[in-house]
């Protein structure tokens, strides 16, 4: 049982990233029902962001510190929220009019440039990521031991779901991507600017894709170039368990993939561990393809 | 293409390939090794653009099929000591049936689950399939696993890979070119309207499927046979990546700018390679002056994609788009 509640607790830690990568692909997809597949590798430059900014902050705040902490989570949100706006404005909208298909190879192009670029830039080695946190394990009942990040992984992902609810559920901005959502000809016509809304998509999913990735390298310190990769897809399954285009869903596939991931490498077998998250994604499309909380779209003429 | 001559077309590459494997002793090793991965890049490509391109079902994961045949054939053949001229064709000819075919099973097995699925979705699962075939072959103790598997055979040779890409080439431009094979394009160009006409568009999507799995398991088998290692790896994403850049840069449903860019970006690739090995360049003074190419050329590859999408959607070779 003990043993049960530890690989719940690590699972939960890994599943709090999962969601914060799932949101930015559901919210994409909701607005624009196009896969971002350069998702993930923003994930890893919030990582990189956070590894080369920490020496900086540490000229005003302490490191590792929880000031600092959350100075290094800030400013790297910022700088992939500003990044996730220029990739949408020079890749994705010039080709808004053409088929899905051509976007979706753009944004596989995206991904590879951004993987590439960065082995070229920062180097395909591995870095160690510094401590930028406090962190001290916690032991309480029944021997059960885990580590302040994971709690602090757990808590900041749970901050953001919060904040991002905010935003889109009860300020104006929110509202119009609410609106793009449902129908961007017809938002179009009341006045809404798509251009802008599209945007702020982009930049709010960026921005939790890089906390996730400054989250994932607190509780990993190993990060490099490809790191995107694996965690990117499966938070895309995840948006898929839940039903894309639907944020609770999002979330709520992000933890149940990262919770039956762990579980399934504590107790079977740890190799199959990257398989999981693509059986889980086909045996969902088969059975219920519009996800656990989504919406059944029918296909008109 | 025009087809009245396509069957002498076929019997002089036949032919030609034949007269090929004659000069073959004489051409240096890497010229050789260049020319296999241009005919296997080519067998990929045009296999790989019966499912995307003509049929436009997109698929990411034909890595995983030339995976399948390569790990397939590689198995059969390293059962064989050293044979005569005759009898290693043969087991090599069986190899190439056994790798084939064993990709078209998994063609099958994937196609029939996931080809319900339209557009980024399908995108995905080839993807995922792509990716679990490359686990399990990781898994797999009898292949080696992660260590991968060494080939006993150099077999592959010039009549083989292009007496083969020829055969594909044929096959695939011959079935998109008959009665039944308008079904195919009919899927792509409307899906709903050639249901509604009474085809079949699932089956016609596990067909292009199961066809298009059955040439790149004999792509991979040609690959196992001339690099002579295989490691789950080397069948990862990026591979799939690289023949679908060749089928979107040919135009989609293009086959002849198809051939044509798969051998363009394999010399390119190679070209790159030969580049950042050179030692001396006049001027430098460090050794290996252009060894950043190594690292470069992927990124030369990401940036190519992306421009050519945003100016050229239909493909280089691909005058104008249909109007629909």
């Amino acid at each position: 049982m003990t043993e049960f509640l530890q690989q719940l607790i690590n699972g939960l830690a890994l599943g709090s990233i999962l969601a914060l990568i799932a949101l930015g692909y559901t919210m994409v997809y909701g607005i624009l029902r196009f896969i971002n597949f350069a998702h993930g590798d923003v994930f890893m430059l919030g990582a990189f962001a956070g590894f080369y900014l920490a020496p900086k902050i540490t000229r005003v705040l302490p490191l590792p510190s929880v000031a600092g902490g959350i100075a290094v989570l800030a400013v790297s949100m910022a700088i992939c929220a500003a990044l996730g706006v220029v990739i949408e404005r020079f890749a994705y909208r010039p080709l808004r009019k053409q088929p899905k298909l051509t976007m979706l190879i753009t944004a596989i192009g995206v991904s590879l440039f951004l993987e590439n670029a960065g082995q070229f830039v920062f180097g395909a080695a591995p870095k160690r990521f510094p401590e930028i946190l406090p962190s001290f394990p916690i032991a309480t009942l029944g021997g059960l031991s885990f580590n302040s990040n994971q709690i602090v992984v757990i808590a900041v992902t749970g901050l953001l779901l919060i904040a991002l609810r905010f935003i889109v559920l009860k300020t104006r901005m929110g509202r119009a991507m609410r609106a793009v959502s449902f129908n961007p000809e017809a938002a179009a016509l009341m006045g809404v600017n798509t251009d802008v809304v599209i945007s702020f998509t982009f930049a709010l999913g960026s921005a939790l894709a890089a906390a996730a990735g400054v989250l994932f390298a607190i509780n990993y310190p190993s990060i490099d170039p490809l790191m995107g990769i694996l965690p990117g897809l499966k938070a895309f399954v995840a948006a898929v368990l839940g039903g894309i285009g639907n944020l609770p869903g999002a979330a709520l596939g992000g933890i149940i993939i990262g919770v039956t991931e762990t579980l399934v490498s504590g107790y079977i077998s740890s190799t199959y561990r990257d398989a999981i998250a693509f059986g889980i994604l086909i045996l969902i499309l088969l059975v219920k393809p519009s996800g656990l909380l989504g919406k059944k779209e029918i296909e008109k003429v | 293409m025009n087809f009245r001559h396509a069957k002498t077309i076929l019997l002089g590459a036949l032919a030609l390939s034949f007269i090929g494997l004659f000069f073959g002793s004489q051409i240096s090793s890497y010229p050789l090794f260049v020319s296999y991965n241009i005919g296997i890049s080519i067998i990929m490509a045009v296999s790989l653009n019966l499912i995307n391109g003509y049929t436009g079902q997109f698929s990411l994961g034909h890595a995983g099929f030339m995976a399948v045949g390569a790990y397939t054939s590689a198995v059969i053949t390293n059962h064989f000591g050293e044979l005569n001229l005759f009898t290693a064709n043969a087991v090599f000819a069986i190899a190439l049936l056994a790798g084939g075919l064993a990709a078209a099973l998994t063609g099958l097995l994937v196609g029939i689950p996931t080809l319900r699925l339209r557009g980024d979705y399908l995108a995905i699962v080839t993807l995922g399939f792509g990716e679990i075939i490359r686990v399990i072959l990781q898994n797999m103790d009898a292949v080696g696993g992660a260590r991968g598997l060494s080939v006993n055979h150099a077999w592959t040779n010039l009549f083989w890979t292009f007496g083969l890409a020829a055969v594909t080439i044929y096959v695939i431009a011959s079935l998109v070119n008959s009665t039944y094979g308008r079904g195919f394009i009919a899927v792509r160009d409307d899906e709903i309207a050639a249901e509604a006409m009474g085809i079949n568009t699932t089956k016609y999507k596990v067909t292009a499927f199961i066809i298009g799995a059955f040439f790149a398991g004999i792509a991979g088998r040609l690959y196992a046979h001339s690099t002579l290692y295989l490691t789950p790896n080397g069948f990862g994403f990026m591979l799939s990546i690289t023949f679908v850049v060749m089928v979107i840069l040919g135009g989609m449903g293009n086959t002849v700018g198809v051939i044509i860019a798969a051998i363009l970006l394999t010399l390119l690739n190679e070209g790159l390679r030969a580049m950042a090995d050179i030692e001396h360049l006049p001027g430098f003074t460090v050794e290996r002056p252009l060894s950043w190419l190594q690292d470069a050329h992927m990124i030369i590859y990401s940036l190519l994609l992306i421009v050519l999408m945003l100016t050229r959607p239909q493909g280089l070779f691909t005058l104008r788009k249909r109007n629909n």
